[in-house]
C-alpha cells in the first residue's frame, strides 16, 4: 500500500520511516514524501494510480492542505479515488468543516497518534 | 583771607562725618575727622592771635589743607569722595600763590588786589559750587539707582516666572518621555500578542518531534534488543544508527523550541541597547514564520506563499537583535496584513505572496527587503506612514507606532535606512539597509 505524506517539516520523513519500520520491512506499506502541496500534485500526476492514501498537513506555506485536497478531488476523480486524511496542529471547528466539505476522509490532529493511525491503516487495507 | 583754608578743612570734616554717619566706618573715623576739623579751627585761632603775619598763616593753612587731602586720598574708604576732595585743589594752589605774591611784592599785590582777592574767593567758592553740583549728580544717581532696583526687581520677578514655566515644561517633557516609553512597551506587548499564536505553533511543532522521536527511539531499542537476541547484528547496528540520528533530532528540535522561547522573552524585555554581532538571516527567518503563524492563527482562511532568499555570505551584523527583530516582525506583519486585505477584497485567483531577501551591499552594508503583492500604499498617505500613531487599521487593531518605532530603531539607533516602494493595488517593498559594524 503506497502512502504519500505531505508536510513542510522535513523531519516528518525520518519519523514516519521509523514509526513504520516494521511495516515497511514487511512490505506492508510504502512511504513517499512531498514537502509542499505543489510538490504533492507534481508527484500525483505520475503516480496517482499507485497511491492509496494521502496524509497531508493543512498548514503549509504556499498551497495549503485544504487547497491540495480540492485539487486532488478535482484532478484525480477516477476510481478508486485516494483516501485523504488531513493533519493539522489547529484542530478547530473551521478547519474540520472545510476539510470535510472538500471531501477529506478523515481529520487528525498533531501530535499524531501513530497507534491510532496504524489502526486506521488496517481498516483501509482490509 | 588766611582763614579760608582752615575753614575749608573744618567744613570738609563736617561733611565727611555727616556722610559716614550711618556707615560702619563712622565709629572708626568720627574722632579722627573731628580732631582734624577742630584742630584746623584751633590752629587758625592760634595763628591769628600769635602775631605771625596773615600771609604766612594763609600758606600754613594751604599746606595743612594739602596735607589733609593727601592723607584722605590714601584711605580707600574716601575714594567715593574723590570729587569732593578734588574740589579743594584750586584753593590749595591759589591760596599760597596769592599770599606769596603779597609777601614778595606788596605794591604789585595792591595794584591788582581786586584780582587776587577775587581769585581767592573764587577758589574757595568753587569748592561749594562743586559740592552743590555733585550733590545734584548724586541725587540723580540715587534716582537712577532706585529705578535700577525697581527694574531689577521686575527682571527677577520675570526670571522667576520663566524659571517656573521652564520647570513646568521640563516636568511635562519628563512625563511625555515616560508616556513614550510606556507606549513603546505597549507596542511591544501588542506585537507580542500578535505573536503568541505563532509562538504556540512554532513551539508545538518541535515539541511534537521531541515526543515522537523519543517515543519511536524507545520502540527501536526494544526492536534492537530483539535483533541482538536473534543474533542479527547487522540489523541491530542499523537500528542503533537510527536511534543515534533520532537523538540528534530530539536535540535539534529541543534547541529550536528553546530558541523560540528565548526570542519571545527577548522580544518582550526592555531593550538592552547593546549591539552584538548577529546573524540577520536567522532573525529574519524566525520572525517571518512567527508573523505568518500569528496571522494564520487569527484567521484560518489566510494563507500565503512564503519565499525567502537569504544570502548565505551575509556577514554578522552588529545590532541590537531584539530591536531589529521587532522592526522585521513589524514589516512582516504589515506585509501579511496587506496581502490578507487584498485576498479578502479580490478573493478567488489571487495568490498572496510575501518575500524576504537579504544581500550584501558594497561599502560594508547589508540590505534586507520585505516584498509583498498586497494592497500597496496609496500615494496620499505615503508620507504619513512613518508618523507616530498613524494607522490604516481599524481602531483598536493597530497602535500606529510600528513604523515610527522601526524608523527610530533603524535610522536613529543603527544609522541605517528604510526605503519604501509601493504601488496601490500591486504591492509594497520595504528596503532596509544596515551598516555591518
Amino acid at each position: 500500500m503506497k502512502i504519500l505524506v505531505v508536510d513542510d517539516e522535513e523531519d516528518v520523513q525520518p519519523l514516519f520511516l521509523q514509526r513504520f519500520r516494521k511495516e515497511i520491512r514487511n512490505n506492508e506499506i510504502e512511504l513517499d514524501f512531498a514537502h509542499s502541496g505543489e510538490e504533492a500534485l507534481e508527484y500525483l500526476k505520475e503516480k496517482h494510480s499507485e497511491v492509496v492514501l494521502i496524509l497531508s498537513d493543512i498548514n503549509m506555506p504556499g498551497m495549503s492542505g485544504i487547497e491540495l485536497l480540492g485539487h486532488i478531488r478535482e484532478d484525480f476523480p477516477m476510481p478508486p479515488p485516494p483516501v485523504v486524511m488531513m493533519v493539522t496542529a489547529y484542530g478547530d471547528e473551521e478547519n474540520y468543516k472545510q476539510a470535510m466539505e472538500k471531501g477529506a476522509n478523515d481529520f487528525l490532529t498533531k501530535p499524531l497518534d501513530f497507534n491510532l493511525l496504524k489502526e486506521k491503516l488496517k481498516t483501509i487495507s482490509e | 583771607m588766611y582763614a579760608f583754608p582752615f575753614i575749608a578743612i573744618f567744613l570738609l570734616m563736617i561733611r565727611l562725618r555727616k556722610s559716614l554717619k550711618f556707615t560702619d566706618y563712622f565709629y572708626k573715623w568720627n574722632l579722627k575727622l573731628n580732631l582734624i576739623g577742630w584742630g584746623a579751627l584751633g590752629l587758625m585761632i592760634i595763628l591769628g592771635s600769635s602775631g605771625i603775619n596773615d600771609e604766612v598763616a594763609g600758606i600754613i593753612g594751604a599746606f595743612s589743607l594739602a596735607g589733609v587731602l593727601y592723607y584722605l586720598h590714601k584711605e580707600p574708604i574716601f575714594k567715593p569722595y574723590g570729587v569732593l576732595l578734588r574740589a579743594h585743589y584750586p584753593l590749595v594752589v591759589v591760596a599760597p600763590i596769592v599770599e606769596l605774591v603779597y609777601l614778595i611784592s606788596e605794591s604789585f599785590y595792591d595794584k591788582y588786589d581786586d584780582f587776587f582777592q577775587c581769585a581767592y574767593a573764587v577758589a574757595f567758592g568753587y569748592i561749594y559750587v562743586k559740592i552743590a553740583t555733585s550733590k545734584k549728580q548724586l541725587d540723580e544717581i540715587a534716582r537712577i539707582n532706585l529705578r535700577k532696583n525697581e527694574l531689577e526687581a521686575m527682571v527677577a520677578e520675570r526670571t522667576a516666572e520663566i524659571t517656573s514655566q521652564r520647570n513646568a515644561l521640563e516636568e511635562t517633557v519628563k512625563e511625555l518621555k515616560a508616556t513614550q516609553a510606556q507606549l513603546i512597551q505597549q507596542e511591544k506587548l501588542a506585537s507580542l500578542g500578535e505573536l503568541t499564536a505563532g509562538i504556540a505553533h512554532e513551539i508545538q511543532n518541535p515539541l511534537n518531534f521531541v515526543n515522537n522521536f523519543s517515543e519511536v527511539s524507545m520502540e527501536l531499542i526494544d526492536e534492537m534488543e530483539a535483533e541482538i537476541a536473534k543474533g542479527d547484528m547487522e540489523e541491530a547496528n542499523a537500528i542503533a544508527a537510527d536511534i543515534k540520528q533520532n537523538l540528534e533530532k530530539i536535540r535539534h528540535h529541543g534547541k529550536r523550541a528553546d530558541g523560540i522561547v528565548k526570542g519571545m522573552l527577548q522580544h518582550s524585555r526592555a531593550s538592552s541597547n547593546i549591539k552584538e554581532p548577529t546573524n540577520l538571516n536567522t532573525i529574519a527567518d524566525e520572525y517571518f514564520r512567527l508573523a505568518y503563524h500569528g496571522l494564520r492563527a487569527k484567521d484560518k482562511s489566510f494563507n500565503a506563499e512564503l519565499v525567502s532568499n537569504f544570502d548565505e555570505h551575509l556577514p554578522l551584523v552588529n545590532m541590537v537583535s531584539q530591536d531589529v527583530g521587532r522592526v522585521l516582525l513589524n514589516m512582516f506583519t504589515n506585509a501579511f496584513y496587506a496581502v490578507h486585505q487584498k485576498q479578502k477584497s479580490v478573493g478567488g485567483d489571487f495568490k498572496p505572496k510575501v518575500e524576504v531577501s537579504t544581500k550584501v551591499l558594497p561599502g560594508n552594508n547589508v540590505e534586507i527587503i520585505v516584498r509583498d503583492n498586497g494592497t500597496g500604499i496609496p500615494d496620499a498617505i505615503k508620507d504619513k506612514i512613518m508618523q507616530p500613531f498613524f494607522t490604516t487599521k481599524p481602531a483598536g487593531e493597530g497602535t500606529g507606532l510600528g513604523l515610527s518605532l522601526s524608523y527610530d530603531i533603524i535610522v536613529k539607533a543603527h544609522k541605517g535606512t528604510i526605503n519604501i516602494n509601493s504601488k496601490e493595488g500591486e504591492g509594497s517593498e520595504f528596503i532596509i539597509t544596515l551598516p555591518v559594524a
